[in-house]
């Protein structure tokens, strides 16, 4: 079996006052082994819930309403929490996005890490510190012995990051969840760390689901390319068929629509906003903003398509284009 | 003569604690980070003339001198030929309306207690002799201009998207009809396609109202959209000032060209420059003599010990390297 995550109509309702917010609505999703899949889109796509769905960290009043996370053939859904606890850290683990907010600032770095590895490997205190150090030269640490004894605020953004990565990839982990793991970080650093995790993900084996805004970093190390808009899955392909026959709107859109320092390009905004996700549209979520709108995209949601081998596409659009050429 | 002019600008901030007094007491110099040093550059009226550098390179605080919320520590700033480095703060008030700022978190830079109307109401009350109902129109002009609904001005920060935001700071900041804007990191608290929309209005407003911007960025993308002229800082000085089609074409210096080998493209069979530098950006404390970059700098010779002028090597291309005749062949 190749597919090591498996995500089915994976559903995420987030309650409040005024209704349900619907943040992820019916995704279907695989991770491979070994490999390094994007995941991409606005802010509020649900981008950043998905992958705390997988981990299943989704905390009242979230609710997953519907769907299943497979795990190296384990429904993750169903593990008692005591063996979730064990799997999150282990064999799952997580970057966030504010790696000085993620760290326990009363702690020393190498404090941390190497806790980790007592309570997940069962190392002793002497083989976690052993261990500790190995990550922080793994993770190109410059002076780790001293770098260890130092807390959270003595690092900087870039250096609190390769500690959040060095303690993610602590255990070996089989997949890590970077959400936004360079967003906020200056071009050269955010470079180190992107060229880091790819070579660890060749090292190591791992499979990397990496969440982002950022089209230029998704280019730069990702084999495939999901692409989310409000709450729901748009398209999904290799890296090149995305960038170079993008089958959905949106994703045409987002990519007129960033400067690039590779060449000029006339700017175009994606027209319109996310819609709320408090009673959204019925049918095709992007209807309200797409060029290409039929009566039928307002009415039901389109199904996910295949494009060409390996790229899938949720367009009616698509799907007549393609019929009257 | 240009609208602004920065010649050797200095600003250094002592360190001060227990280092700064033992120094004091010894007699010796006390030990300050030099945040800018001798940094100097042209600003054209209508132009953009984009400043880039990573964090700490001092491109902020040289906008905080500029528009004098610091007093440099040295050198000079001039405002259509008139001196400004050295005003106090009564004396500067008739610049300001003239010269203007946007900062980066657009939410920390507006009152939460304030509504739309107060804030942006606020720069005309100080700065204009409209009575109100002058005001009232030119602030519903203002919200027309960038492109923000009547309907929000009775609105409180808060009720606000991020983008909203930032374009009430854009009005803010243009209400006064100033011909000088300097935006810090304007768009870079704005998520993908908010940031395409601010940048357009910028341009917009550019041609519009015919505005010189000091934009400061580290994204180089928008900076090659918006900028026509780029100056690129490292620790405190320029190291190449270009005009933005040659910098992206052809980066002379050796930070320039790291900098730019590292921005992320969105082609996935792009070829990449794999030029990096050693290490990290060191404490602006103790800064190297010679070349700042020296120590990184995997082209460094014994001829970077001593420090390299800002030297104009084409009409309009200043590099400071001194093996800049080797780069450019």
């Amino acid at each position: 079996m190749t597919e090591m995550l498996e995500i089915s109509d994976l559903t995420v309702h987030f309650q409040i006052n005024q209704g349900a917010i619907e943040a992820v609505d019916h995704i279907n999703l695989t991770i491979r082994r070994g490999e390094i899949l994007g995941l991409v889109g606005e802010s509020g796509s649900g981008k950043s819930v998905t992958s705390f769905a997988i981990l299943r960290l989704i905390r009242p009043p979230g609710r997953v309403v519907s769907g299943s996370v497979h795990f190296d053939g384990i429904d993750l859904g169903s593990l008692p929490e005591e063996q979730m606890r064990r799997m999150r850290g282990a064999k799952i683990a997580m970057v966030s996005q504010t790696p000085r907010t993620a760290l326990n600032p009363l702690l020393t770095v190498g404090r941390q890490i190497s806790r980790l590895l007592m309570v997940h490997a069962g190392l002793s205190t002497r083989e976690a510190e052993k261990r500790m150090l190995e990550m922080l030269r793994l993770v190109r640490i410059p002076a780790p012995e001293k770098r260890a004894n130092q807390y959270p605020h003595q690092l900087s953004g870039g250096m609190c990051q390769r500690v959040m990565i060095a303690m993610a990839l602590a255990t070996s982990p089989q997949l890590l969840l970077a959400d936004e793991p360079t967003t906020g970080l200056d071009v050269s650093i955010a470079a180190k760390i992107l060229d880091l995790l790819r070579e660890l993900s060749t090292k190591t084996g791992a499979a990397i689901m990496l969440v982002t805004h950022d089209l230029g970093v998704v280019a730069e190390i990702c084999d495939r390319v999901a692409v989310m808009h409000a709450g729901q899955l748009v398209e999904c392909a290799p890296v090149r068929d995305l960038f170079h026959n993008p089958a959905h709107p949106y994703t045409k859109a987002l990519v007129r629509s960033i400067p690039r320092v590779d060449r000029d390009v006339v700017l175009e905004p994606i027209s319109g906003s996310v819609p709320s996700l408090i009673n959204p549209p019925s049918g095709c979520r992007y209807a309200g903003r797409c060029e290409w709108t039929m009566d039928r995209c307002r009415v039901s949601r389109p199904p996910m398509v295949e494009a060409a081998p390996g790229h899938v596409v949720a367009c009616y659009g698509f799907e007549e284009r393609r019929v009257t050429c | 003569m240009s609208l602004v002019e920065i010649r050797d600008l200095q600003m250094h901030f002592p360190l001060g604690g227990i280092g700064g007094t033992l120094a004091r007491l010894r007699g010796q110099a006390e030990p300050v980070l030099r945040a800018v040093d001798s940094v100097s550059f042209d600003v054209e009226a209508g132009e953009t003339l984009g400043l880039v550098g990573e964090s700490g390179c001092g491109k902020s605080t040289v906008a905080r001198c500029l528009v004098r919320l610091l007093k440099p520590t040295a050198g000079s700033v001039r405002y259509a030929g008139k001196q400004i480095a050295t005003l106090d703060a009564q004396a500067m008030r008739p610049f300001r309306r003239d010269i203007q700022m946007v900062f980066q978190d657009p939410t920390a830079s507006l009152n939460p207690r304030l509504s739309v109307r107060s804030m942006v109401e606020e720069a005309l009350t100080l700065h204009t002799k409209f009575d109100a109902k002058e005001r009232r129109a030119r602030v519903e002009e203002l919200m027309h201009e960038v492109g923000l609904g009547r309907d929000l001005l009775d609105s409180y920060p808060h009720e606000l998207s991020g983008g909203q935001r930032q374009r009430v700071n854009i009005a803010r900041a243009i209400a006064t009809n100033p011909r000088f804007v300097v935006l810090d990191e304007p768009t870079s608290a704005l998520d993908v396609s908010l940031r395409s929309r601010a940048i357009l209005l910028l341009e917009k407003l550019r041609e519009h109202l015919g505005l010189s911007y000091l934009f400061i960025s580290h994204d180089l993308a928008t900076v090659k959209y918006l900028a026509s002229r780029v100056a690129v800082m490292y620790l405190g000085s320029i190291v190449e000032l270009s005009d933005t089609r040659d910098l992206f074409a052809k980066p002379l210096h050796p930070y320039t060209r790291a900098l730019l080998a590292a921005v992320p493209v969105p082609d996935p069979d792009a070829r990449r420059d794999d030029f990096t530098l050693a290490g990290e950006i060191p404490s602006p404390i103790d800064v190297e003599t010679g070349c700042r970059l020296r120590g990184r700098c995997p082209l460094a010779k014994p001829i970077c010990a001593e420090k390299p002028p800002l030297k104009e090597i084409a009409p309009g291309r200043f590099v400071a390297c001194h093996l800049v005749a080797e780069l450019s062949s």
